[in-house]
């Protein structure tokens, strides 16, 4: 059992509670350094994949997990970085200002876009976001002087503080650039929480009543979290695209737009730990499948079949058992555990009961 | 003529979409809830009826497989209220939506995995049968469509606003916890759309492979549908099969006037259009509170 005592103001404004706290993250932040001397390239990749996945989750986190606006057209934000990434690169614009600049554009066209969509609500501006993701494929297509539509486009290798940076040439160094830019995201994610700004977004998410009610303009708000959320995960595009190293309209389709929502919900919605679970999750599902299925095949003794739609498949069954069973993701059950070995022989089953609640209709105001 | 030809065919899978979104609007105003497996139910619904009438697989006459399947569809959407969605009584509509996708995936994959991936289509008595209708020729099965949907859709708009069971499931939708004072079986009632919902389903699935073919991504088309939905207003049932007859008449006259590559965004734009203009569909059901 572990007790925390408040000797000090500077102890409730810090972005950790104690030393103990610290020192774990920075443990893990050493291991993440280390990681690349441990791995082999392939797994090296996989691990860079699943940050860039937690980057774009981060981007999605900001505006369903902290302000409560539910989001199908993510996807589109990707591409729109991406896009924007490697068409400033090919103009000659050096990666270390083209990549934040990238991030930016679509922070910028996200904010313009949230103005209409601000009038709608829950399931609304989910449909008006999935609609605009369904768009981008098409919008793709017929700019294609500029994206190489279906086509596509191959990103070049990048120049980082005279290093060059390539997924396949020099994977140990992307896989740098990627951590690099996840961190320091992560870092500025933490400290926008425990801003006014980040408050006013729970507040907004909590209930827009109260949050209006205590001062808040709530459509500015709501703009301002669209901006973030939408740069943070166009910089997550940007890099995604250098990763995949060639893409066209269909890498960036409405199905990954799900599966980053549904990213977010398995590692926990409303935490910045729950992207980097979610993450781990999407990451890692496929190869562990085709593990198994080698596993499995081995047992029965017959061939490797192969199942399509099968990673789909476990991905819906998995999402399923958490929501009825755990609805705050990964992270909840992590919570639950570690307040069980916290409070030891104290611990009570109905310590994180959900409240019962009753819906009402949306179409009387 | 030509005008006419497209427009008749647009309506036919116009009415196909405004089945698909009547599942949709069904469940909305009954429970507040919004099922994005829907058209995955379309699809599963298809796939069984082509299970039992199919000569490769079942061989039951079409008459006797009909009813079969709706039963089994409706019997598939109670149990699903029943063992899942019903752990989500009270939570909030987003949740909802999540749970929805992800049943989706799971019915894709079992779809996939016992009727395969290669498009089928259904034997039914309208296949290949034509009505000329003065200088117009149909297709039985267009006609066959145009039919069931307006019947449908009539019949579940009388329900609603006639009798006591619709005007139950109105309250519920309403406000759960004052509709269970007022003595609804708010849960029973939520289980009761659910099959509902499938039987429909079931119904836009077999007139929909009667059409053309079923594989498992044909639920996809579900996201069509639902611009449907949303461009008639959510919780409108006539509102829905208007709002799936527009898509599906703007859709190939889209393609056939404007040049390719912008007419399949139309349907997508004139939904965000709607969503921009007149946030609550074109039918809005959406009132002020008076105190």
């Amino acid at each position: 059992m572990r007790i925390i005592f408040k000797t000090d103001y500077m102890q409730d404004l810090r972005p950790w509670k104690d030393g103990y706290q610290l020192s774990l993250y920075l443990l893990l932040i050493a291991a993440a350094i280390v990681a690349p001397f441990v791995f082999d390239a392939f797994f090296l990749g996989e691990l860079t994949n699943v940050l860039i996945w937690a980057l774009a989750g981060l981007g999605l986190m900001v505006l369903t997990g902290h302000t409560g606006q539910a989001s199908l057209g993510h996807a589109a934000f990707l591409a729109l970085g991406c896009y924007a990434n490697i068409i400033l690169v090919e103009a000659g614009v050096p990666f270390l200002i083209a990549f934040p600049l990238a991030g930016i554009i679509t922070g910028l066209v996200g904010m313009v876009i949230a103005i209409p969509a601000l009038r709608l609500h829950g399931i609304y501006l989910a449909i008006a976001t999935m609609a605009m993701s369904i768009l981008a494929d098409d919008i793709i297509v017929l700019t294609e002087h500029w994206t190489g539509g279906v086509g596509g486009k191959y990103a070049p290798p990048v120049n980082v503080f005279g290093i060059d940076v390539d997924r396949w040439g020099t994977p140990k160094a992307f896989y740098y650039l990627v951590l690099g830019v996840t961190i320091l995201v992560t870092l500025g994610y933490i400290n926008l929480l425990r801003s006014p700004l980040g408050r006013s977004f729970i507040a907004v998410r909590d209930s827009e009543v109260s949050a209006q009610a205590m001062g808040i303009d709530v459509a500015r708000t709501k703009a301002i979290s669209f901006g973030i959320s939408c740069a943070v995960t166009g910089l997550a595009g940007a890099l995604m695209g250098l990763f995949a190293g060639a893409f066209n309209n269909e890498t960036f389709s409405v199905v990954i737009s799900i599966q980053l929502l549904m990213m977010i919900v398995i590692g926990g919605l409303g935490s910045i730990h729950g992207a980097f679970f979610g993450a781990i999750i999407i990451g890692f599902l496929p190869q562990f499948l085709s593990i198994s299925k080698e596993w499995v095949g081995a047992l029965v003794g017959g061939s490797n079949v192969a199942i399509p739609g099968l990673e789909f498949g476990i991905f819906g069954m998995i999402l399923i058992m958490f929501i009825l069973f755990e609805p705050m993701g990964i992270y909840g059950r992590w919570l639950k555990i570690r307040t069980w070995f916290e409070l030891f022989p104290f611990y009570r089953k109905d310590m994180f009961k959900r409240q019962k609640s009753y819906l009402k209709t949306e179409r009387l105001r | 003529m030509d005008i006419l030809q497209l427009l008749i065919s647009g309506l036919a899978n116009g009415c196909v979409y405004g089945l698909i979104a009547l599942g949709f609007v069904l469940i909305y105003k009954a429970t507040e809830a919004v099922n994005f497996a829907q058209g995955d139910f379309m699809m599963l619904g298809a796939f069984v009826t082509i299970g039992l009438t199919n000569a490769n697989y079942m061989g039951l006459p079409f008459w006797i497989a009909v009813p079969i399947s709706i039963a089994i569809m409706a019997l598939l959407g109670y149990l699903l209220d029943r063992f899942v969605i019903r752990f989500m009584f009270g939570e909030s509509q987003t949740a909802v939506v999540i749970l929805t996708i992800a049943l989706g995936f799971v019915i894709r994959f079992f779809a996939g995995v016992i009727w395969g991936h290669e498009p089928q289509s259904l034997q039914s008595p309208f296949a290949g049968k034509e009505v000329a209708f003065g200088g117009l020729v149909l297709g039985m099965e267009d006609v066959a469509v145009i039919v069931v949907t307006i019947l449908l859709t009539w019949g579940l708009y009388e329900f609603f606003n006639r009798t006591k069971l619709g005007l139950a499931m109105q309250g519920a939708s309403q406000n759960q916890l004052a509709a269970y004072y007022m003595g609804v079986p708010v849960k029973r009632v939520q289980g009761f759309i659910w099959a509902l919902a499938g039987g429909v389903a079931c119904i836009a699935g077999i007139l929909f492979a009667a059409k053309g073919a079923v594989d498992p991504n044909t639920g996809l088309m579900g996201i069509k549908a639902f611009a449907a939905a949303v461009i008639g207003g959510f919780g409108s049932l006539p509102g829905a099969l208007a709002g799936g007859l527009i898509v599906g008449v703007i859709e190939p006259f889209a393609s056939r006037y404007i040049a390719a590559g912008y007419s399949q965004v139309a349907p997508y734009a004139l939904l965000l259009a709607v969503l921009i203009f007149r946030p609550h569909g074109l039918f809005s059901q959406v009132r002020v509170k008076k105190v």
